[in-house]
């Protein structure tokens, strides 16, 4: 079963949905223990930084996910905001502590060009690194649908697996090991999406 | 490169889609659900449900049309969540932050709201706050006077003095994610986009604007996205009453080298 982290921030319902349509089992996570049953991890999440880092203190699913995930070796998929929170630091209102499970830090995609609108809000075409799992048997046309200011920028930039150009790269997807993230929303990316939510339930 | 989006916006009257003329006059096309594979089929970018009921009709017209009542239009986004992956806005007669967090938890990835969010400005605030600026687009009609544009609110019955540029950007301040820009004269005519306000209100603000209103051939997205400078494109009648339209739009698009999505399965 496939545990989705509900902590009050976002909607899970359609990642749910997702789930089902591609048969397999979501089990909504409300409380920590819920995620014993889970064999890996959503991590969804739509909002800022510091308060997703507060409700998963205060619901005790900080704890948790750092037992089931560090510990237990389950993987793990974070999912837009869910995907920033893997890493060290968030910087949205101020410096504020991440999951810490991806060492880098969560900066604002720079304006460079006074055009540049943000958030950016659309489909934009992956550029995938070789051999991404989370990638795997997709071909043609790789957009999915991004809303977001802020990007996650890893430490060491071999833990990116893709990127799209919003003024320049912009990191669309990581994984370290079973740690996997989507900046995208897989759930809304049509066949695109899916396949990456059948390739996360897969690994 | 992000794509220019293409969306395809669905009016709801009394829980059946409807066709808009000038805000005015509206013919019923269709039953939403019945609508949805071909929804799916469509690969759409996105998609817009703005319910239209004038307020006070849905008790006085539910028996001859058989339908359930207000609450229908949350069925509906029920429905569509469950099998259309991809995002969707839903906006028309949203009054409260109560009546945002039934669309949100039912599966609207954004709400739209245009007369509440000049009634009650704060309204896009409190929405921006609790769902994000991405969940919150504000929703402005304009008709056209002279050379300038004047601002109406109430599904177009009532003329404001505020200059919807100005309001554009107020709207930005208070935390609106998207500006849907509609035109109202333009709206069922298919004599294309009102470019004009489409580009200025695109410069007015950083935030993306989706323009609507008056698109009647393949050809009239190209002017919206060159002129208007839209963010994203959008059309109602020209989806239903075209064969195969969504697809053809964006092949168009496509073959003629505009930045649009553009799946293998279209």
């Amino acid at each position: 079963m496939i545990g989705v982290v509900s902590f009050g921030m976002g909607n899970i319902g359609s990642v749910c949905n997702a789930l089902e349509h591609l048969g397999h089992t979501p089990l909504i996570a409300s409380a920590p223990e819920d995620l014993d049953k889970a064999d890996r991890i959503i991590l969804p999440g739509v909002g800022a930084f510091p308060a997703a880092m507060t409700r998963l203190s205060t619901s005790g699913f900080l704890d948790a996910l750092n037992d089931q995930v560090r510990e237990k070796g389950k993987p793990v998929l974070g999912i837009c905001l869910g995907m920033q929170l893997l890493a060290e630091t968030g910087t949205e209102f101020g410096d504020c502590a991440g999951l810490g499970w991806i060492s880098g830090r969560v900066e604002i995609i720079p304006r460079g060009s006074s055009d540049l609108r943000l958030p950016q809000i659309g489909w934009n075409e992956l550029v995938l690194k070789d051999n991404a799992q989370l990638f795997a048997n997709i071909e043609g046309d790789t957009s999915c649908y991004f809303v977001h200011s802020y990007q996650l920028l890893p430490t060491d930039p071999s833990d990116i697996v893709a990127t799209v150009d919003y003024g320049g790269p912009v990191t669309a997807a990581v994984q370290r090991d079973h740690i996997f993230g989507a900046q995208f929303h897989p759930e809304k990316s049509a066949r695109v999406g899916l396949a990456v939510l059948d390739n996360f339930a897969k690994v | 490169m992000l794509k220019t989006r293409i969306i395809p916006v669905l009016y709801l009257m009394n829980g059946l889609i409807v066709r808009s003329e000038g805000f005015r006059e509206f013919k019923v096309i269709g039953n939403p659900i019945n609508q949805l594979e071909r929804l799916n089929d469509w690969l759409a970018d996105e998609l817009v449900y703005i319910d239209i009921t004038r307020d006070g009709d849905y008790d006085l017209r539910r028996d001859d049309m058989k339908l359930k009542g207000a609450d229908d239009v949350i069925g509906i986004l029920r429905q569509i969540s469950k099998s259309a992956f991809m995002p969707l806005t839903f906006g028309g007669r949203i009054k409260s932050i109560e009546d945002v967090d039934s669309f949100i938890h039912n599966g609207a990835d954004k709400v739209l709201i245009n007369s509440q969010a000049y009634h009650q400005p704060g309204l896009v605030t409190e929405v921006a706050e609790k769902y994000g600026s991405q969940a919150m687009v504000v929703g402005i009609d304009v008709h056209r006077e002279g050379d300038g544009h004047a601002m109406y609110v109430d599904q177009g019955r009532t003329r404001v003095d505020d200059d919807p540029l100005a309001y554009a950007r107020q709207a930005e301040e208070r935390g609106a994610g998207e500006i849907m820009l509609n035109s109202i004269d333009r709206d069922g005519s298919a004599e294309g986009y009102d470019t004009d306000i489409i580009s200025a209100m695109a410069a007015a603000v950083r935030i993306p604007v989706i323009a609507c209103g008056g698109v009647g051939t393949f050809e009239h997205f190209r002017p919206g996205i060159d002129k208007g400078h839209a963010s994203a494109v959008a059309a109602g009648n020209i989806f239903h009453f075209t064969e195969n339209a969504y697809k053809r739009a964006k092949k168009q698009l496509h073959r003629r080298g505009y930045n649009v999505r553009y799946p293998n399965d279209i």
